[in-house]
């Protein structure tokens, strides 16, 4: 699963840092360029079509009533699955889910979920019996770096383009679904003391730790996840977190607050 | 965790939690070391209501051979709950969650392991969760740490592992189910004796003051929590040296 680097490249990349610079001429805190295009699959309830630089992330939302879990009688489910398809890249293989993808899908289900920003009080058709289910599926079509950004992005982004479909279930008219919070992934890496967000795949080869802060739309935190062998600073943690703040605001008022 | 509607349980009484503790305080902890025969290393534990046992195998031969790393040993970690141990049965084998655990646990060990030392071979880990009670994944970690020493897997350092949370708008140390159930936020950390985090998970509503005074309360808890590993260790290897006492681990 992991990406191979040469030892020639990765000189490259740590000698560049040294003299504060990346690969691309970003800045450490700089993001690659965004799009996000909504409405592309027509099949499905809502989806979002994310470009992150050249990482390409397709999220499709499909829905349909089903029975709740018995725990949560009246509450609506959540469903988030990712598939890693091996046209994505040279290191993903077919087969069942690996540990990276499932790994992501549960990040990306956390700030779904940890922000609150669907009601899953809202989607109970009949207490204990009927609930809306919400399939959030993520297809990572180009992995150039920093998926796991684009895939909440594009989770959010296709939840808020989410048509309710009522009517082909016979549960009256289709609404638009209710979207409380637009929780934004920020994720950065650690390599020799220095931070850089939204790492490329090169950058993502060399580091090996990277941390994700999910934030709320009130600029708290609703998740975060270490990933990797590495280790981090409090200082570390405190300093990610700060600029993942700014740069959440950044991408939700620019992007998904229109 | 699971998001609940506003619930009457009341978390404090008296300034004490429903287990009597203080907000800053860790529910009793027991290690025990070498507590299985045939594993190289392992290590039983107690956190609360968490019983908690890890083994440690290797460094041996890697298995899918295909699997092998020529410069280093590759680490493998199976955090792996009992049906039993949940209040509603939980069905046998991995599910996503513990496959999600289970990585982040070994990615929580690996930075002090010395794999270098050990090329093309493999190092596994296993965590059974015998009864859980919140704070089943700080518990493995804890484990598992003292049990790869056990084992005598050269490490940089010892690993020590503990949850922060928030309940009642407090910030707690070492949620017990109630409070993770029906609190605001549980926040796992793992980290060095000398405070370099390995594992760091978060999940719920916490501002970036509380999540600052989270982390902090949980590595005063994994600090804690470091000194009882290191007695537990100790206590094993001393007994083991006084005459009469010593175990010769033959090879079978």
């Amino acid at each position: 699963m992991t990406n191979v680097i040469s030892e020639i490249k990765k000189d490259f990349i740590y000698n560049l840092l040294l003299k504060g610079e990346r690969i691309d001429g970003r800045s450490f805190d700089q993001y690659r360029e965004i799009s996000i295009e909504r409405d592309v699959i027509r099949k499905a309830e809502g989806s979002a079509l994310v470009k992150l630089g050249s990482s390409q992330v397709l999220v499709g939302v499909k829905m349909q009533p089903g029975e709740p879990f018995q725990d949560t009688p009246n509450r609506g489910v959540i469903i988030t699955n990712a598939e890693l398809v091996p046209l994505a890249s040279p290191s993903f293989e077919p087969g069942p889910p690996s540990e990276v993808g499932i790994e992501l899908a549960r990040v990306v289900d956390r700030g779904v979920r940890e922000s609150k920003a669907i009601d899953l009080g809202a989607l109970c058709i009949e207490p204990g019996k009927k609930v809306w289910i919400i399939f959030i599926d993520v297809h990572i079509l180009d992995d150039c770096g920093n998926i796991l950004d684009a895939a909440s992005l594009g989770a959010i982004a296709a939840l808020l383009s989410t048509k309710v479909p009522a009517s082909r279930f016979g549960l009256g008219e289709d609404y638009i679904l209710p979207v409380r919070d637009i929780p934004i992934a920020t994720t950065a890496i650690e390599f020799n003391d220095v931070l850089m967000f939204d790492p490329g795949v090169d950058e993502e080869a060399i580091a090996n730790t990277r941390l994700t802060i999910i934030t709320t739309a009130e600029g708290n935190i609703c998740g975060t996840q270490k990933s990797g062998t590495g280790m981090l600073r409090p200082e570390q943690v405190y300093r990610i977190i700060d600029i993942a703040c700014e740069k959440a605001k950044e991408i939700r008022e620019k992007f998904l607050e229109a | 965790m699971i998001a609940m509607d506003e619930t009457d349980i009341s978390f404090f009484k008296d300034g004490l939690r429903l287990d009597g503790r203080k907000a800053d305080e860790l529910r009793p902890v027991k290690i025990e070391v070498g507590v299985l025969a045939r594993a190289d290393g392992s290590c039983y534990i107690e956190m609360g209501g968490n019983k908690v046992i890890a083994a440690v195998y290797g460094p041996r031969e890697v298995h899918p051979r295909h699997l092998q790393e020529v410069t280093r040993a590759i680490v493998r970690y199976r955090y792996n709950m009992a049906s039993f141990s949940v209040e509603e049965r939980k069905r046998p084998g991995p599910d996503r969650r513990s496959y999600e655990l289970s990585k982040v646990s070994r990615e929580a060990l690996e930075p002090v392991i010395l794999t270098n030392f050990f090329p093309r071979s493999v190092i596994d880990v296993f965590v059974e969760v015998l009864q859980a009670d919140a704070g089943t994944r700080t518990a493995g970690i804890n484990a598992a740490a003292v049990a790869l020493a056990d084992a005598g897997i050269p490490m940089k350092s010892m690993i020590s592992s503990c949850a922060a949370g928030k309940v009642a708008d407090t910030i707690v140390l070492d949620p017990m189910k109630e409070e993770d159930n029906f609190g605001q936020a549980d926040l796992p950390i793992a980290m060095t004796p000398s405070g370099e985090i390995t594992l760091m998970q978060m999940d719920g509503g916490l501002t970036p003051d509380e999540f600052r005074q989270a982390v902090e309360l949980a590595m005063k808890g994994a600090r804690d929590i470091y000194e009882l590993q290191k007695q537990a260790l100790v206590k094993k290897y001393n007994q083991m040296a006084e005459p009469g006492k010593m175990e010769v681990h033959a090879c079978d």
